[in-house]
């Protein structure tokens, strides 16, 4: 235990905490954007699936670790942000970036975007405050009707709007984040960085896309909402 | 050399006095400037007019001016060592500048770098941890047989790759978190990779990092200004190694003492 107090004392060491906690972060992200995907098999798919969610006996297990996760990954980044400004008090009159990417410098506001959003995100389709009206429907089989709660929420242009904007915040974070955590635990190789680098901006890219196409697809009318 | 040759330049230079006083940005006309001269020379033709002027002379750091001893660290137009990759100020010459240029002089920006006047940085931080971890002991006594330790070829040359790190700091003033990752990193890796480096391996990983974050350098996010602006090149991929060996040993080593307090050096 000792050891790892001393370990996450350090730099180097809360720098492993993105990284892992990124990873899983990058994992859930994957899985819900796939559970969400059901919204195009119709109806029936998508309200069995969210039911199936909200009885699972570790729902509450996995909400724990996700917030824990995601707790782990806020509260490090800010400690290291804090640390990192405090590096240099007095900064330039005149500075230019040689090698850095956008997306690198301002990891920390796309980090804090992406936090603001996943609070809207959970206002909207987990506590229903956002669309109230859309939020109580209930369908045949007595299920929370899920469906038409994301299918006529979307037909909102600005919902969607915002949606696609977060998602492209998200996309802008990983854009260095999905790169950066490969060199934190250590691995960097000529034989294999190129591979790593398109890797990681295919993976965030099919994140953006998958995701996008959701409130994209309703709202250009692809999606019915009566469909079963 | 005839008049079209030369260059008149504008420099906006950081001077302050101490560490104490407050500093701020001063213009100075440098007129009649060879583009054969380095960027230090440049200078020098500055401070013998401010000299003959009465004036104190702009204070910059310098000394082998062949771009291998590490003292000349000048942040020019927002890079430090200016424009020219793979290069140190005392070794960047003026041919990289136009005819009525303004260029920005500042000092290397970190709190681990207190300034001590204009242009001059107090860098014994850097020191200080070399001093935690950045060596190997040796026993004294006849020297080793040659080749007595078998040292593979392509460790012998990231290692080689490694010590060509001056510690000039340039990686720390281009950081935008002010980092020493990449000191670190070279001056850590340039022994671990060796066969004589392997003793003291895991502490020396351990230390390094210690007394880095405890003099106040930033950590790495993996922007990479400070392998661009490395004047010998050193690669981040150091970085990557340090990372490994440090988790590495602050995870499984058997016992790491704590990190000793620092010891100045003589001034
Ligand atoms: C689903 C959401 C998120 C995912 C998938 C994610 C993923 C990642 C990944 C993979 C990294 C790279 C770690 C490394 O460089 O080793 C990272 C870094 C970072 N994240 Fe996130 N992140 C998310 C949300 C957030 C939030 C809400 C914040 C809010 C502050 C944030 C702030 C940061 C910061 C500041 C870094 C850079 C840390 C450093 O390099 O020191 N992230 N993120
Ligand atoms: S003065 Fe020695 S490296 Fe520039």
């Amino acid at each position: 235990m000792n050891r790892l107090i001393r370990l996450f004392g350090t730099s180097i060491g809360r720098k492993l905490v993105m990284a892992v906690t990124g990873v899983l972060l990058i994992g859930f992200l994957i899985s819900h954007m796939l559970g969400n995907m059901t919204v195009f098999q119709g109806q029936e798919s998508m309200n069995y699936y969210a039911a199936w969610l909200k009885k699972h006996p570790f729902l509450w297990v996995a909400r724990a670790g996700l917030l824990t996760i995601f707790g782990l990954h806020v509260v490090t980044a800010i400690s290291l942000a804090i640390e990192n400004n405090a590096a240099r008090p007095e900064g330039y009159r005149k500075k230019s970036a040689v090698a850095a990417t956008l997306s690198s410098r301002y990891i920390v506001v796309s980090g804090l975007l992406v936090l603001a959003f996943l609070i809207y995100h959970l206002a909207h389709f987990t506590f229903g405050w956002v669309q109230p009206d859309l939020y109580h429907f209930v369908d045949e089989k007595a299920r929370h009707d899920v469906y038409r709660m994301v299918v006529l929420g979307f037909q909102n242009p600005i919902v969607t709007g915002s949606y696609v904007a977060a998602m492209l915040l998200l996309g802008f974070h990983l854009h260095h984040g999905a790169r950066s955590l490969v060199q934190t635990i250590g691995l960097n190789h000529e034989s294999y960085n190129t591979l790593i680098r398109i890797g990681s901006n295919t993976l965030v890219a099919a994140l953006v896309i998958g995701n996008c196409s959701i409130p994209l697809m309703i709202l250009a009318g692809f999606v019915d909402p009566a469909a079963k | 050399m005839n008049d079209e040759e030369t260059m008149d330049l504008r420099l906006h230079v950081w001077r302050q006095k101490d560490s104490k006083s407050p500093g701020k940005m001063v213009t100075y006309r440098a007129n009649g400037i060879s583009p054969d001269m380095s960027f230090l020379e440049m200078l020098d033709v500055v401070n013998e007019e401010l000299v003959t002027a009465g004036k104190p002379p702009i204070a910059f750091d310098h000394d082998c001016r062949e771009g291998i001893c590490g003292m000349c660290s000048l942040v020019i137009n927002g890079v430090p060592h200016g424009p020219q990759q793979g290069t140190t100020a005392c070794q960047l010459h003026m041919r990289h500048f136009r005819h009525g240029d303004e260029i920005t002089i500042e000092p290397w920006r970190a709190r681990a770098f207190p300034v001590i006047r204009d242009l001059v940085v107090d860098r014994r931080s850097l020191d200080r941890v070399l001093q935690a971890g950045g060596y190997v002991s040796v026993n004294t006594g006849s020297a080793p047989d040659a080749n007595a330790i078998p040292v593979p070829q392509d460790n012998a040359e990231a290692a080689f790759d490694a010590a060509a790190c001056i510690g000039c700091g340039a990686c720390v003033a281009a950081c935008p978190n002010a980092s020493a990752s990449l000191f670190v990193a070279a001056k850590a890796q340039q022994l671990s990779l060796l066969p004589q480096g392997q003793p003291e391996r895991e502490k020396r990983a351990i230390h390094m990092v210690e007394a880095m974050d405890r003099e106040g350098f930033g950590g790495c996010t993996n922007h990479y200004e400070c392998e661009a602006v490395c004047p010998k090149g050193i690669p981040v991929r150091y970085i990557a190694d340090l990372n490994r060996d440090f988790l590495r040993s602050a995870l499984t080593s058997r016992e790491v003492k704590p990190l000793p307090p620092a010891v100045d050096a003589e001034e």
